[in-house]
């Protein structure tokens, strides 16, 4: 049989043999079945319906460069706020306090629990509850006057990231070893030193990979605030389609800026959990893209 | 310093220390001076309570019932009336800055250099300025060897090179007392030389230090005292050449047939 191990033989030198690796028929295959599958879509694609001198006309065109515009705004305030909450509660349900632990949970139930578009609704009405506000310092004024449709939407989105922000905060801060704190103490650190200094700059590296998951989940969940009359960047794509019926080009275009804007974010993504890398491995950390780049054009000139 | 008494009053003065977990009894009422200058080895089983004895002094953990002077105060607690009241964590930890602490596991900063490690508590809880702080740290680092190793990071570095490094940061803040926590035992046998060089070099300066650990050679060689404990008590308290040599209770002569 051709399958058996080879058996002993000693024609041939040791020396002299090669190993060869397995031939892979599977994989061989596979691909050119993807590759098939491809060319057809790309062969369809190029026959459908879509005027690409349409999508080029609208990609850079004023009305929706500031909705995309709104679109980012909208999607920083909300993950500020959304971080700056989750990390206070997260706080708040590592507490000792009962009362402070519970109102952490009870938070992320209500605020996780719950649709996004129906706290972004809630938000645009919340008028109907409370139709005067009072700030005790700074005077009162009209709900209506003072959650705008855009304040609405960055308080809803806020909140409800808040929430499933807190819980990624929590895990990180648990994944701290005790003896980390515990150190920090022995030196005579505050609470407040030994958190900021100590936990979570480590916890990062725990925090940040999904953080940066849900920032990039947020830039496509602005569109929900197109529901209470935030002109976002879909919301403005939906307004010109209602009128020309390009509804299509006008998606593409929209599709073209969002993935743009979260190839952005994931280079930031990068960087940002790079930084936080430091001192996590015993080797130094590998040179990022642009770093190998010029040392392959350095190396190139070097050369020449 | 100015010793109003003839006989100076000990920096250290443990006073029936009580500690139970629930219905485990850890400490049934320790007793221990320590003076100025001085070295202390606690050595016993595990589960005797040394380890915890040793975190009530730094208040690492609450005691139920007795008290730990440090100098002239008492760690964690204000006494009134009959009752000790536990201290604010800010007035804790300023007591705590008097009391360097090494532990097992050495718990270095990893996300800093050793530099930094050295350097962050001086700077951020003792407001030492940064140039004054990184030349201390420096010298620091030099004296336990490790000057060419601050700007390493802990995980690229032995377990020995972390524990001095771990000392380093601990003598920072310039601490009346030092407390070790097992300083040993987490290292490979060939790296635990160089700590004990270290921690003697220490001894011989005239830091007081009270030390966890199983390393008997340590303690009869360095130790000006050598405290046995078992079941949550000192069992026995005197110089090692007693104490190792001649233990007068029955549980000391069987723990030392035992690791010797």
């Amino acid at each position: 049989m051709s399958e058996a191990p080879a058996k002993r033989s000693d024609s041939v030198p040791t020396a002299d043999l090669t190993a060869v690796p397995r031939t892979h028929y599977g994989r061989w295959l596979g691909a050119l079945a993807v590759v098939a599958f491809l060319c057809w879509l790309a062969y369809s694609l190029a026959h459908a319906a879509i005027d690409w001198g349409v999508v080029r006309h609208y990609l850079t065109m004023g009305v929706l460069l500031k909705g995309l515009l709104l679109t980012l705004v909208l999607t920083v305030v909300g993950m500020v706020l959304g971080v700056a909450l989750g990390v206070v509660v997260a706080m708040m349900r590592l507490s000792r306090n009962p009362v402070t632990s519970g109102v952490g949970w009870l938070y992320v139930w209500v605020f996780r629990g719950t649709p996004v578009y129906l706290q972004l609704l809630a938000w645009f009405n919340i008028g109907l509850l409370f139709p005067y506000i009072w700030l005790p310092g700074l005077g009162g004024a009209r709900t209506v006057d003072l959650v705008t449709p855009f304040v609405a939407a960055a308080i809803g989105l806020g909140l409800n990231q808040g929430a499933y922000t807190s819980e990624v905060v929590r895990a990180g801060i648990l994944s701290i070893d005790e003896g980390q704190t515990e150190a920090a103490q022995a030196l005579g650190m505050s609470r407040l030193r030994t958190m900021r200094k100590i936990v979570l700059p480590q916890a990062m590296r725990v925090i940040l990979p999904p953080i940066g998951n849900e920032t990039i989940g947020m830039l496509k969940t602005t569109s929900l605030a197109s529901a209470i009359g935030v002109s976002e960047i879909l919301s403005e794509a939906q307004h010109i389609y209602f009128v020309n019926n390009r509804i299509m080009e006008l998606l593409i275009v929209c599709a073209i800026w969002y993935l743009a804007a979260v190839s952005v974010l994931s280079v930031v993504q990068y960087y940002l959990e790079r930084h936080f890398a430091k001192g996590s491995s015993s080797r130094s950390l590998p040179d990022t893209p642009l770093q190998r780049l010029r040392k392959v054009i350095n190396q190139k000139k070097a050369v020449s | 310093m100015c010793a109003t008494t003839s006989i100076e009053r000990a920096l250290v003065r443990a006073e029936s220390v009580h500690k139970s977990y629930g219905d485990l009894e850890v400490l049934r009422g320790v007793d221990l001076e320590v003076h100025r200058g001085e070295v202390v080895c606690l050595l016993g089983p595990s589960g005797s309570g040394k380890s915890t004895f040793l975190r009530c002094i730094n208040h690492l953990e609450q005691v139920n019932s007795g008290r730990v002077w440090v100098g002239d105060e008492v760690i964690g607690y204000r006494q009134q009336g009959n009752q000790l009241h536990e201290l604010n964590e800010r007035a804790i930890a300023r007591q705590r800055r008097r009391i360097g602490m090494v532990f097992q596991k050495f718990n270095l900063f990893p996300h800093m250099t050793a530099l930094d490690n050295v350097m962050d508590a001086p700077v951020g809880v003792k407001r030492v300025p940064r140039g004054e702080a990184r030349e201390r740290a420096m010298s620091l680092l030099t004296r336990v060897g490790l000057a060419d190793k601050a700007d390493a990071y802990p995980r690229q570095l032995s377990g020995g090179q972390q524990q001095r490094i771990a000392i380093a940061r601990a003598l920072a803040m310039e601490p009346d007392l030092m407390l070790f926590d097992e300083p040993t035992s987490a290292l490979d046998p060939e790296l635990v030389g160089e700590v004990l060089d270290v921690m003697k070099d220490l001894a011989r300066s005239g830091l007081t230090m009270i030390v966890v650990t199983h390393e008997i050679a340590f303690a009869r060689e360095v130790a000006d005292r050598v405290a046995f404990m078992d079941g949550g008590e000192v069992l026995e308290i005197g110089p090692p050449s007693e104490v190792l040599v001649t233990p007068r209770h029955p549980r000391t002569r069987s723990f030392l047939a035992r690791v010797l």
